[in-house]
């Protein structure tokens, strides 16, 4: 029964893993290889695609995407830090009601202010302008910070807060000697999280930019042509894209329920 | 007792105007460090919204800007009487709830399988994280393309393997366009419910679990009495976050059938409302409605939401 169970884990996380798996496989033939039936799984491998793919000019989307994505997690830690700070460690009164106030903001649907920052953006000449995108990025990820900022600054002992504060140790002391060492690795996984949020933004991109400014996905919705066979090439562009939230994503693999739950679950 | 002891406190005569200043002074110095993100946030997000109820109530079409002016409600009768917007809103409800059940169920099936002991436990847990991590423009693509596409998609070819050439071939999208978004949005946010209810599970107390069982309970009533009452915040914070998400789902929707097939959903309609037809008005209506839906969900998930927080207060 034991084994049975553990086989059907493993058989569960073969299926899901498989498209992932066929994506780099496909990725890595050839393009008649990867558009035949049955597939041809044994097919020569070939690294043509990503040639292709990086011959196409990916690098302006790829670093739109990179500077909107890390502008915005930089800006986003530098008020949602001392946010969490004056919402757990040094509490404002209403601390809770400011805290659901951040929240509620989250969950209102994007797309419903999306034509007044369209308008907004067309008036101040801010179209097509990766700035706007920062912007645009570190409000959707706020919310999302301060609330695991927050989860993560509760968990500083007040007992050695006060102790530090008997023993004369002034805020700047306070913050580095007791505050930071418990919140580093929090700041680290909420960086992981605010970045992989901003790196996969469509909707905003799509509209908000052109030529210029226009993020990695948006490219990859213009990547699919309707000549000839590009499957393979397809796949290795979503390979390159996604390569930089697997890795985010693996990397804070332990917080990533606790950033995705807003704190809420451990 | 107490009443006694706290009496001379309250008795105290009023703190002469310069004390006043200086707590008055302490609570800003406290407010401080808040107000930065405070401002930006009502700035950034609640200004637009404000902006979209006014404009919802307005005349306006970028083709014709001449002719702008109040409308009072009659983008909000265009928004219910419009088949387009109000296919979309049923589609809206109807793809939300079946993204998130289905992988709800599946999320707690993968949790229930990855809360035991086995051999590459932490290689299954990586695998299932996989789906959640590809990003969701790029999976879709993966779908339509490497999957359902009836020539050399995936699906079709794993068809031809097992029963030979006279298999079936199926339209995957044309011929099942909903449900073929469904799927793909199901692979990527299963893993999403997995990780919470796994973390649920593994904060279950252990010492009940094992003092049911040998009481003799099954493992049926250890799930039934015990797992299931403990799990049930984790469902519904897994539910109601997943819902939040999903319902303002765009990328599937825009990647897999660019709307067509009577797939559109209220952020794509809205999103094609004002891209293509450029009636202002009646997109920031739609928008409208697609907030009031939201705030009915969000209520709820608040609620989870604060219940978790006043738990971990308490402790």
């Amino acid at each position: 029964m034991r084994r049975l169970l553990g086989l059907a884990a493993w058989a569960a996380g073969l299926l899901f893993f498989a498209p992932v798996a066929w994506m780099v496989l496909t990725s890595l033939h050839s393009e008649s290889d990867a558009a035949t039936n049955p597939p041809s799984l044994a097919a020569p491998i070939t690294f043509d695609s990503y040639a292709e793919f990086f011959d196409s000019d990916p690098w302006p989307p790829l670093i739109n995407s990179l500077s909107a994505s890390i502008g915005s997690t930089v800006l986003v830690l530098l008020l949602a830090i001392p946010a969490a700070y004056a919402l757990s460690i040094k509490k404002v009164e209403k601390w809770s009601d400011v805290l659901f106030f951040f929240l509620s903001t989250k969950m209102l649907p994007v797309v419903a202010g999306l034509l007044p920052i369209y308008l907004v953006a067309q008036y101040t000449g801010m179209l097509d302008n990766i700035s706007f995108l920062v912007v645009l990025y570190t409000s959707m990820n706020l919310p999302i910070a301060v609330w695991l900022m927050r989860s993560f600054l509760a968990e500083v002992p007040g007992e050695i807060l006060e102790a530090a504060a008997l023993d004369g140790a002034g805020l700047v002391t306070t913050l580095r000697r007791v505050v930071a060492p418990v919140a580093m690795p929090g700041i680290a996984a909420t960086s992981l999280i605010c970045f992989i949020f901003s790196w996969n933004e469509l909707l905003f991109a799509r509209v908000l930019t052109g030529v210029v400014a226009g993020t990695a996905p948006v490219y990859l919705t213009g990547f699919v042509t309707s000549q000839g066979l590009f499957l393979a090439k397809v796949c290795a562009a979503a390979v390159v894209v996604s390569l930089p939230v697997l890795v985010a994503g693996f990397a804070a693999q332990d917080k990533l329920v606790q950033g995705l739950s807003l704190g809420a679950v451990k | 007792m107490t009443a006694v002891r706290e009496a001379p406190t309250q008795a105290e005569p009023t703190p002469p105007a310069r004390t006043g200043q200086l707590a008055a002074a302490a609570r800003w110095a406290r407010r401080a460090p808040l107000l930065p993100a405070l401002i930006f946030t009502i700035v950034v997000t609640q200004l637009p919204f404000v902006a979209t109820l006014v404009i919802s109530l307005m005349r306006w079409n970028s083709l014709d800007p001449a002719d702008r002016g109040f409308a009072g409600l009659d983008n909000y009768a265009a928004v219910f009487t419009d088949p387009d917007l109000r296919s979309a809103i049923g589609v809206t409800a109807l793809l939300t709830a079946t993204v998130v059940l289905v992988s709800l169920v599946l999320g707690l099936g993968l949790a229930l399988l990855l809360d035991r002991k086995f051999a590459g436990r932490g290689v299954v847990r990586t695998m299932l994280i996989a789906p959640f991590l590809v990003v969701p423009v790029a999976a879709a693509l993966l779908w339509k393309h490497a999957l359902y596409n009836p020539e050399y998609g995936l699906l079709n070819g794993v068809l031809t393997w097992l029963f030979g050439d006279d298999a079936p071939q199926p339209e995957w999208i044309s011929g099942m366009p909903l449900l073929a978004v469904e799927a793909s949005l199901v692979w990527q946010w299963t893993p999403f419910m997995m990780l919470i209810l796994l973390a649920g599970l593994q904060s279950r107390p252990q010492d009940a679990v094992e003092a049911a069982r040998i009481d003799g309970a099954t493992a049926w009533q250890v799930f039934r009495y015990l797992t299931l009452p403990h799990l049930r915040q984790y469902l519904e914070l897994g539910a109601l976050l997943g819902s939040i998400y999903v319902v303002q789902n765009f990328d599937a929707v825009f990647t897999i059938t660019s709307g067509g097939l009577g797939t559109a959903n209220l952020p794509y309609t809205i999103y094609q409302t004002f891209y293509q037809a450029h009636d202002y008005g009646q997109a920031s209506a739609a928008g409208v409605v697609v907030v009031v839906g939201s705030i009915v969900i969000a209520t709820f998930a608040l609620r989870v939401v604060s219940s978790l927080l006043r738990e971990e207060v308490r402790a």
